[in-house]
């Protein structure tokens, strides 16, 4: 996002949907500390076990996240597309990544610099409570769905 | 020989009565998946089947083993096709039955899809598993009266890409323009490059007006329930919510009580039944 104009990174996180409505002053913190990057399909976009260092909002495409163990094939169980955040590793110490994420359709994003959004949210407490306010329910929603996988799965 | 099939207060009758299954011969069968077969069935006296609602079912018996209330799946001309996953020992003989082999057939029965009350209206379908099957005659009809309902949203989930049953001809939907079909699974490897999570992940994507929108669902019961309440998320009535419920059918004309949900007797009054009469009992344990 190096290229664009502050006002033009500041539009683009405003139109993503995470980002919508959010408090002004944090959109364009956020937007300071952006970068766009592009993926190809197969590309990594996180490493389980690695340094969580970006927030990552999903603009284009489709990324798969992946748990992986060693006595079976990788597994991918859930994918993220457009208007959607990659994980929440970033925000909770020890900030590393807990799966794989791996683009599945040509993917671009926005990734923000992780530390200045810590920052950020703790040095304004009502923007990192309207934040939180906007991650939970991707929380929730994941949880909901391992809920439900869990019970037709019928394995209780 | 060539004849009709009498009915009795409404309720389909063989010439044996109301419980003796009609000889019908599997005339094909594909296999979706490891373990879920589609059946075309033909009467073996070639009388005229009985016509059908999408979504009733059948009373399929495999003879000497048992009988098991199944969803009629299509209804090409002058036959029946029906869709089978095999988990008990009835639904495996169904499973497993060659081309040429004979079943014995009671129905239709149930009341079907309330295909009028979509009419002029957006139509949400979401499927859970073996619940495509009782949903693609609907959107048969859905498709073969287009012009009559506003957007047709379509989404299908279920455990694995392996698992997906009507695999081409959902290609074929996808490939239409004047639909859209989702596609989720469960969990998947690196060969599949759809998505993945569970089918309410895929609604919020689905394009539909809430309030003008009719939504049949047919699934696991914990996926309707879960559907039900994504969809009241979104605004759409409970009214306009429709579920096709599974019980443990017997008699299929509401004699026997054994497909007993609440006040309702799944059989006769279902399997299609509005959300907001039956939401009160999926809350409740073990009905």
């Amino acid at each position: 996002m190096s290229t664009e104009s502050p006002t033009a990174r500041i539009a683009r996180l405003e139109a993503h949907e995470f980002f919508r409505g959010l408090p002004a002053g944090l959109v364009r913190a956020a937007a300071g500390a952006a970068a766009l990057r592009s993926y190809r399909v197969g590309e990594f976009l996180l490493r389980e076990g690695r340094d969580a260092e970006e927030f990552i909002a999903v603009e284009q495409g489709k990324v798969a996240l992946e748990v992986f163990a060693a006595d079976r094939a990788r597994l991918t169980v859930q994918t993220v597309g457009p208007g959607e955040v990659l994980g929440w590793s970033w925000l909770l110490s020890p900030h590393r990544w807990t799966l794989d994420a791996i683009a599945s359709k040509p993917t671009q994003v926005v990734a923000v610099n992780a530390a200045v959004l810590r920052e950020r949210l703790a040095a304004h407490p009502e923007e990192g409570y309207a934040f939180l306010l906007r991650l939970l329910p991707v929380l929730a929603g994941r949880l909901h769905g391992l809920r439900v996988q869990l019970l037709e799965a019928d394995v209780l | 020989m060539s004849s009709e099939r009498a009915t009795s207060g409404g309720l389909p009758v063989g010439p044996a009565g109301p419980y003796a299954p009609v000889p019908y011969r599997v005339r094909s069968r594909t296999e979706e998946t490891a373990d879920i077969a589609t059946l075309v069935l033909a009467p073996v006296d070639g009388a005229v089947t009985p016509s059908s609602a999408p979504g009733q079912f059948n009373m399929l018996y495999a003879f000497g083993i048992g009988e098991a209330a199944i969803s009629i799946s299509g209804a090409p001309d002058g036959a029946l096709v029906h869709t089978v996953q095999a988990l008990g020992a009835t639904s495996r003989a169904l499973f497993a039955a060659p081309p040429g082999s004979c079943v014995g057939v009671r129905g239709p029965y149930g009341n079907g899809w309330p295909l009028e009350r979509a009419v002029g209206r957006d139509v949400v379908l979401a499927a859970g598993g073996l619940g495509l099957p009782p949903l693609r005659p609907l959107l048969y009809r859905l498709l073969a009266e287009r012009e009559r309902f506003g957007r047709i949203e379509v989404v299908y989930g279920a455990r694995t890409p392996k698992s997906l049953v009507f695999y081409e001809e959902i290609q074929r939907w996808r490939a239409r323009s004047d639909l859209r079909f989702q596609v989720t699974v469960d969990a998947a490897g690196r060969d599949w490059y759809g998505d993945v999570g569970v089918v309410t992940t895929r609604l919020p994507d689905a394009r539909f007006d809430p309030a003008n929108t009719v939504a049949f669902v047919c699934g696991p019961e914990v996926m309707m329930r879960f559907t039900a309440k994504a969809l009241l998320e979104r605004g759409v009535p409970a009214e306009a919510i429709f579920l096709s419920m599974e019980r443990n059918m017997k008699c299929a004309v509401g004699f026997c009580g054994h497909c007993q949900f609440g006040p309702e007797f799944v059989c006769r009054d279902g399997p299609v039944l509005p959300y907001a009469r039956i939401a009160p009992y999926l809350g409740v344990r073990e009905l």
